[in-house]
């Protein structure tokens, strides 16, 4: 175990002529240059190519952009000329749906996009921060979308079956979204520490499991209470939604301080609480972790309740802050955006924020892309996976940057590790 | 063998390897008789005497299309259902006395109960609802919703023998669906798009090799995100170029549907095994030809050598990295080859994200089965027909909703994932990057 685990670094030195010898020079050097430059210039990097990727699907599927090519070789000008238009519109739709919008009429209308990043970033951070802790402690929790599921199924119950007062209320289907998703992510956990069920199979095997529950239970009428046939849930009382923090015409509302409240807890509990620790010693050495006193199954269970309980904070408020009614596509892609938040964020609470912020805001600007200028929000979801995709492997972005590759010792040590651990 | 008590001291003594001492310490078994006993039971309990006095069911074993058709068969619901649950138990008891003399059973004993209880399920939810029970349609159905399993388990299989994780079945798939469309549209051939399909499927697995092999990266991240990238283009291109010129790019085809001379003459096999298009009898060719070479042939041998041990393979010669990239594109084809059922194998044209997760059922579906090509065809023909019977029963009014029964490939998993059903063992160097 411990032999394959070690083979990657040493391999990783010898791989490149003098690297090793370099790296014992000026190891000071290489930590400052490491964290000036590779992490965050790779996540810059990365967002350029997939942007470039984006841009070429654009161009490619452009009628005016195709007009132009059949008379390319006649007039090589209009094509480019064209093309700059295309991009530049679609991509500064994207910009102006997500963070100011120049062209609006109203002083309000032009903050409103970056209000609409803010709410569309609320479930993403959440649940974001719950896949993170996971592979923090070295488990692959795909689970996010049946968490989210469960959590939005729980507080929607809550927040319309019982009335209660203003604030007990919200507490209680907050806390009923939480309980949700701690019991779906629990059952993968103890299953785990318990049998050694592997967490990827049986997470995937929730998420399905949690959205045909959720279809069925949006055929009792006991659940629904709409009186009506359709599957879709009576909406929760107004006591129970997150409310709305800008007044009419935002949906901005106070998910976002929950989602900030989060972000500073999981700092504090991977970073400074014993539980975190023991998360994180389990992470980079199961074994090790064993010998130093840590009850691994216990710890095992735990990572994956609490990151359950997240995921399903996340369902929860998404749904009192922004759906308030139920429906079975409650969850949309969330629980596996939330994954590519986590990579993004480099299972850091504070990156998963940012990510969450960032893939937020194109989902926002998407919206406004494809109503001004017609390119499917689709696209979002390409830029999305290439961003992760080429996250995770700096090598591929150096090279196409033709950056040096002096410093890709760091990257899989550090960053990668964790999330590699996760697959045994 | 028989000798117990003196087992653990022996094993203690001379200290053998963990498993070889597990396998002989074993106690007796009691999981499967108490499961076969506590489902005898329900049968009894539940279908047989919740049936109303009286009641008949129908069952009809041949369509009007048929070489030879048979008269609808029927039978008292009671009595049926009675004497299949005290097979069902007579079977369970048979399990606790094989299970106190430490007698291995054979597969059969499974699928034997299975059938009986499945049959028991049957005659109680036709009971008395004056509708037939449409055997052929079911079967047929649960065939046909195999299809796109087993191409993805297969694919699975091949890439996970080989060590490489393969989470992205479901893009794979997704991606075969769309090119099969679109080229069967734009040269107005179902075959051109059956053809096309497993470079779509290729080229997907190929995406996860590359990153896999040369760069490292976690396959099951790279599986996911992979989902996602498919899924995105897919849409995107949906949305502009195949909806903007829809008879060009998005028409409908569909493979013929070629009956085999004589075999589908044969009553109830015939029509549910021989009668349908090119794609189910590649199917079957594909699973017959991986469940010889994967345990076979050389190459077979090399993959598995590669999965379980890559040093050990690297030792004697195999070349690793390239064993586990031409097993995954290879992987990819497969899939490719089954997502063609969604669009041209259906006679449907292209619609965004149509696999539907069928993609996860088949990963399930290896699972379950064990990383055997037959234990996977078997596990995917469960699932299919779990589904086909929740749409077939949806339709004559069910006692059962259809989310359970759709929700129980996903349960079963679980299930077995969790040790129930035998220690499931995934091939040793799954997802570990083999670096010299």
């Amino acid at each position: 175990m411990s032999d394959q685990k070690k083979t990657p670094r040493n391999n990783d030195d010898a791989a490149e002529p003098g690297g090793a010898l370099k790296q014992a020079e000026s190891r000071l050097q290489y930590a400052l240059r490491d964290l000036a430059q590779s992490s965050w210039m790779i996540t810059v990097l990365s967002i350029v190519v997939a942007l470039v990727v984006g841009a070429l699907l654009i161009l490619a599927t452009n009628p005016q952009v195709q007009a132009t090519l059949g008379y390319f070789f006649a007039r090589p000008a209009d094509f480019f000329a064209t093309s700059f238009e295309v991009i530049r519109d679609a991509y500064s739709a994207l910009f102006r749906g997500a963070v100011y919008d120049w062209q609006a009429a109203t002083p309000q209308r032009a903050i409103r996009p970056i209000t609409e990043t803010l709410v569309n970033a609320v479930p993403l951070i959440l649940a974001g921060l719950g896949i993170a802790i996971g592979f923090r402690s070295g488990m692959l929790n795909i689970g996010g979308q049946g968490q989210i599921i469960l959590g939005a199924t729980c507080a929607a119950f809550i927040g319309y079956a019982f009335a209660l007062p203003l604030g007990l209320h919200l507490l209680l289907a907050l806390m009923g979204g939480v309980l949700g998703g701690a019991i779906w992510g629990g059952i993968a956990g103890v299953l785990k520490a318990k049998t050694g069920a592997n967490e990827v199979i049986v997470t995937i095997m929730l998420n399905n499991i949690a959205l045909y529950f959720l279809a069925w239970l949006l055929r009792q009428q006991w659940f629904v209470q709409t009186g009506s046939n359709q599957p879709i849930a009576t909406p929760v009382e107004d006591s129970a939604r997150l409310f709305g923090l800008l007044g009419t015409g935002f949906r901005l509302h106070a998910g976002i301080f929950i989602a900030i409240a989060a972000t500073v807890f999981v700092w504090w509990l991977l970073e400074r609480s014993t539980l975190g620790f023991e998360m994180r010693a389990i992470g980079e050495n199961p074994e090790a972790a064993r010998t130093a006193g840590v009850n691994v199954p216990k710890a095992t269970a735990l990572v994956l309740i609490i990151g359950g309980a997240l995921c399903g904070l996340g369902g929860a408020a998404h749904l009192l802050g922004t759906e308030y009614r139920l429906a079975a596509g409650i969850a949309g892609t969330l629980g596996f955006d939330a994954i590519t938040v986590a990579l993004l964020g480099r299972s850091r609470p504070l990156g998963t924020f940012l990510a969450g912020l960032l893939f937020g805001g194109l989902r926002a600007g998407g919206v406004l892309m494809q109503a001004q200028t017609g390119t499917p929000i689709d696209i979002v979801l390409v830029l999305q996976s290439v961003i992760v995709l080429l996250i995770a492997a700096p090598p591929l972005v150096r090279a196409i940057f033709f950056l040096p590759s002096t410093e890709r010792k760091k990257k899989p040590r550090r960053r990668q590790k964790p999330v590699q651990e996760a697959v045994r | 063998m028989s000798e117990q008590p003196t087992a653990p001291d022996t094993a203690a003594v001379q200290a053998e390897p963990l498993e070889q001492a597990e396998a002989r310490l074993q106690p007796i078994r009691w999981k499967f008789p108490i499961t076969y006993a506590v489902l005898g039971l329900l049968s009894l309990l539940v279908f047989t005497l919740l049936i109303p006095a009286g009641a008949a069911t129908q069952f009809r074993v041949s369509t009007a299309s048929d070489f030879i058709t048979f008269d609808a068969i029927n039978v008292p619901s009671f009595g049926t259902a009675l004497s299949l649950s005290i097979l069902q138990l007579a079977l369970a008891g048979w399990a606790v006395y094989a299970a106190v003399h430490r007698i291995r059973l054979g597969v059969w004993h499974p699928v034997l109960f299975g059938t009986l209880f499945v049959l028991a399920f049957l005659v109680y939810a036709g009971a008395g609802r004056g509708a037939f029970i449409p055997m052929v349609t079911l079967l047929s159905g649960a065939l046909m919703l195999s299809v796109p399993l087993i191409f993805g388990a297969m694919c699975g299989l091949v890439g996970e023998r080989s060590g490489i994780i393969n989470i992205a079945i479901e893009g794979q798939l997704l991606a075969g669906a769309f090119l099969a469309a679109v080229a069967a549209s734009f040269f107005t051939s179902a075959y051109v798009g059956l053809l096309a399909a497993p470079f779509a499927g290729a080229a997907v697995g190929g995406l996860l090799v590359w990153f896999a092999v040369k760069y490292h990266v976690n396959q099951i991240i790279v599986g996911v995100v992979l989902n996602v990238l498919v899924i995105g283009l897919t849409s995107f291109f949906y949305s502009t170029v195949l909806t903007q010129n829809a008879e060009l790019w998005n028409a409908r085809q569909q493979l013929p549907r070629l009956s085999v001379p004589g075999l589908s003459q044969i009553p109830i096999i015939g029509p549910v095994l021989f009668n349908h298009t090119i794609l189910v009898y590649l199917m079957y060719v594909i699973v017959a030809a991986l469940s010889i070479l994967v345990f076979r042939s050389r190459w077979g041998l090399r993959m598995r050598a590669v999965g379980e041990h890559p040093k050990a393979a690297d030792t004697v010669g195999i070349n690793v990295a390239r064993t586990r990239v031409i097993n995954t594109v290879l992987a990819g084809a497969i899939a490719g080859l089954g997502g063609a059922y969604f669009t041209v194998g259906q006679g449907l044209a292209f619609g965004q994200e149509m696999s539907a997760g069928q993609g996860f059922i088949a990963l399930a579906a290896m699972i379950l089965g064990r990383w055997n090509p037959k234990g996977a065809l078997f596990a995917a023909l469960l699932f299919g027909f779990s589904t086909s019977l929740g749409q077939t029963l949806s339709t004559i009014g069910t006692p059962v909703p259809s989310e359970m029964l759709l929700m129980l490939p996903y349960v079963i998993t679980i299930f077995a994932v969790a040790g129930f059903v035998g220690r499931v063992r995934p091939p040793a160097a799954e997802g570990i990057p083999y670096i010299k």
